[in-house]
């Protein structure tokens, strides 16, 4: 839809919560955008790919989320305002980069969006709550709720990171990345185009002793922005539900909640029919920690309604201490920390915190519904099925998948792992595949297939072939050179075929140090199989790339 | 605008690849032109691939989740039967069951278990499309099966507009809020040009059909 840059300030339209923060950027004018695709985050790099050129906005799909980062840091340096968009994970990837850049800090405004996945549907990986790298880096991060303030969160990221020259994280869940919401808009703002490196290597160098004293004036800077987080108007206190100013001094109970929380709080107090204070913090990091201190000193109990990990509830047990002592705090007692929350689990978990009874009702159904496990595509029309079928078949053909060991990796042959297919014994994170084959190679006598990908090869890939290499040992990789990033939506990579400035994956192979190299289309299941056979007896390590497209790409 | 509601809650659900979310934003959209505020919720990526979909809708004065709770809905839409059914959490007495007489069978496995993979639920992959009706009316009174699938291949040549048939149907039989004429704005705002003639095609068969029963 051409409608992101419908330049009609006041005008309401719908937008998913990833385009309302794309919406977002382009309302601060923001020049340059990298991201590597990962649900729930990929709409924003796809969106951004799509309205690049008429927006001015410069994007690209890096090669993993750590290049994406670095690709801005040198933006941000040369005065651009950038914004780097990842799921969870990325953000483990890109780490490195992140501490040092939040040392040296921005010169043009930098925005790092992660979108994390409670309840991982989308992320075979772990759970992950990213709050916790806010903690680690110092990183201002900030926790929009739904799509409007996924667009406002952004616009006020960038504001955040001009005034004090920090980067700014927006993190994210699922369910407020994939909410559809009326958004009002704002203007949108042309670019400037060009940047300009300006030498200052007391500034961009991250060097001892110099780097200690970047460490003092960035928790100075931090200082800072926590009196502008005492004073935004972000963390807001209200009574739930009608969300009305009025009543917030006679309850001797409330409740502290955030991001995607808030709605099912909201909602909860809507139904019990309830008003109580709440307490909305849009910051997470600095916590505006007077503001949480006056909210609790009068109550006798608050509730902290956070998914996943109690970092809140942590960090109020440690601000009562000074305020009210005797405060009795509730949180993960009574909201699960496995999973994402719904209405229902925040509305009887505030029935118990307000002693109200709730009836619930449970049907009994006595019939069982087979579950059914997402599967690689097969007889699609006029297109047929996935070629990983070919592949599949090859190998089960050529050895006993009882005896040998199969590493699986992040993309869609994660479904190897599923019931119907099952030729995966372990999956970890991108790239992990050959890394962990080396260490089994190592450890035992076993024979071992590791498939991986070709995105994901470029990705984490590499470094982890090399190594067989380099520390001698011989599984046999399997690379699914199906020409596409196709898991995530179909985005392009230095390997597909159609791009102008592509790398070939046989040429990083070979100089890789790989000896035993082939490249098979597998609908040819004789070679396949041989080769298979054939490689698995091998003293070194081997490579088969698997060369067929997906059957979505456009031929 | 006449009366308006204060909530409607509603879930189309199926298997990937139906067009749920086309589906979604034609219905966000003509919330929207009827001046309500609307929250939904989707999933994308992996669970896309022929898993179940599942996708919840509201609209009304003011919605804060996106998420239906448990009881909440009020019309489920199931562009599959056994989908439809596997919601049932989600339903009451009073909820609306509008489903496509269909069942996408799941493939059967014959060797589901080894030491590393715990043992998944198997047991009976193929489920009638008589219990599954059985089993949604001891949940709900009120269930429609419509043969939705069929009636768009016969009339239109077409299955895959099965869903926006549902959509027209339920407008036209007021089992959403919504009127005929801001789903049929919605659907020439949303639907590509290339396969708008289809659909429109699909709401007017809706539109004679509705009239007929």
């Amino acid at each position: 839809m051409g409608e992101i840059l419908l330049n009609k300030p006041g005008k309401k339209i719908i937008l998913l919560g990833n385009e309302a923060i794309v919406r977002g950027a382009l309302e601060e004018g923001v020049n340059f955008v990298s991201s590597y695709p990962g649900t729930p985050a990929s709409e924003i790099g796809d969106t951004f790919f799509r309205i690049a050129k008429s927006a001015g906005v410069y994007f690209e799909y890096s090669t993993n989320e750590k290049v994406a980062l670095e690709a801005a840091i040198g933006a941000s340096f040369s005065g651009l305002k950038t914004l780097v968009a990842m799921k969870d994970f990325g953000i483990n990837v890109c780490l490195d980069a992140l501490g040092p850049f939040v040392y040296t800090g921005t010169k043009g405004p930098t925005v790092i969006v992660v979108a994390d996945d409670p309840s991982c549907h989308s992320s075979a990986q772990w759970e992950e709550c990213t709050r916790g790298i806010s903690y680690l880096t110092h990183i201002p991060t900030l926790e929009p709720s739904d799509p409007q303030e996924c667009l406002d969160f952004t616009k006020l990221a960038f504001q955040i990171s001009e005034k004090f020259q920090i980067p700014v994280m927006i993190r994210i869940t699922t369910r407020a990345a994939h909410q559809r919401a009326p958004v009002k808009l704002g203007r949108i703002v042309k670019p400037v185009k060009v940047g300009k490196f300006i030498k200052e290597p007391k500034r961009f160098v991250t060097l001892p002793p110099r780097v200690l004293e970047m460490k003092k004036e960035l928790l100075e800077k931090i200082e800072k922005i926590k009196e502008f987080s005492e004073k935004s108007k972000i963390n807001k206190t209200c009574t739930g539900p009608t969300c009305a100013s009025s009543g917030l001094s006679k309850s001797q109970i409330g409740i502290i909640t955030s991001g995607i929380s808030y709605l099912y709080v909201m909602e909860a107090l809507e139904e019990l029919k309830i008003n109580l204070p709440v307490l909305k913090l849009g910051f997470f990091y600095p916590l505006p920690e007077e503001k949480i201190q006056n909210f609790i000193k009068k109550f006798k109990k608050v509730l902290i309604v956070e998914e996943l990990e109690p970092y809140l509830e942590k960090e109020v047990e440690r601000l009562a201490k000074d305020v009210n002592p005797k405060l009795q705090i509730l949180g993960k007692n009574l909201i699960p920390e496995v999973s994402e929350l719904k209405p229902e689990i925040v509305t009887l978990a505030i029935a118990k915190f307000t002693n109200k009874k709730l009836k619930i009702k449970n049907y009994e159904l006595k019939i069982d519904i087979p579950k059914r496990f997402p599967q690689l595509c097969a007889g699609i029309p006029k297109r047929g099925s996935c070629p990983y079928w070919l592949v599949i078949s090859a190998v089960k053909k050529a050895v006993d998948t009882k005896k040998v060991i199969f590493g699986g990796d992040i993309g869609c042959y994660m479904l190897f792992g599923t019931p119907l297919l099952n030729i995966q014994d372990y999956l970890s994170c991108m790239g992990s595949s050959v890394g962990i084959a080396h260490g089994i190679k190592k450890a035992t006598q076993q024979k071992l297939i590791a498939f991986i990908g070709d995105s994901t090869f470029f990705h984490a890939g590499i470094p982890a072939l090399i190594n067989t290499v380099f520390n001698k040992s011989n599984p046999l990789i399997i690379i699914l050179n199906n020409q596409t990033t196709a898991m995530t939506g179909h985005q392009p990579h230095p390997g597909a075929p159609a791009e102008p400035n592509g790398v070939k994956i046989e040429e990083i192979v070979k100089a890789c140090g790989v000896k035993n190299l082939k490249i098979i289309d597998p609908i040819n299941q004789e070679e396949f199989i041989n080769t298979i056979k054939e490689f698995l007896n091998k003293e070194e390590v081997s490579v088969i790339i698997a060369r067929r497209p997906c059957i979505w790409i456009k031929k | 605008m006449d009366k308006k509601i204060s909530q409607f809650n509603m879930l189309i659900v199926g298997t990937g690849g139906q067009g749920q979310i086309t589906l979604l934003q034609i219905l966000a959209e003509a919330a929207l032109f009827e001046g309500y505020d609307v929250k939904t919720s989707e999933l994308h990526g992996l669970s896309q691939r022929g898993g179940s979909v599942e996708i919840h809708l509201r609209f009304g004065k003011k919605i804060y989740s996106p998420l239906i709770s448990q009881g909440k809905a009020d019309l489920i839409i199931g562009l599959e039967m056994q989908e439809a059914l596997k919601v049932y959490p989600l339903a009451n007495p009073k909820t609306i069951f509008l489903v496509n007489k269909k069942i996408i069978p799941i493939p059967l496995v014959k060797n589901p278990v080894d030491e590393f993979h715990s043992s998944p639920p198997f047991a009976n992959a193929r489920v009638t499309e008589e219990e599954v009706l059985k089993s949604l009316k001891k949940i709900s009174k009120n269930v429609i099966l419509v043969p939705a699938s069929e009636i768009c291949q016969k009339e239109l040549g077409k299955e895959v507009v099965a869903g926006i048939y549902l959509i027209s149907l339920a407008s036209f039989k007021n089992l959403i809020p919504l009127k005929p004429a801001s789903i049929l704005k919605a659907i020439k705002k949303i639907i590509p040009e290339k396969y708008l003639e289809l659909n429109l095609k699909t709401f007017g068969l809706a539109k004679i059909k509705s009239s007929q029963s």
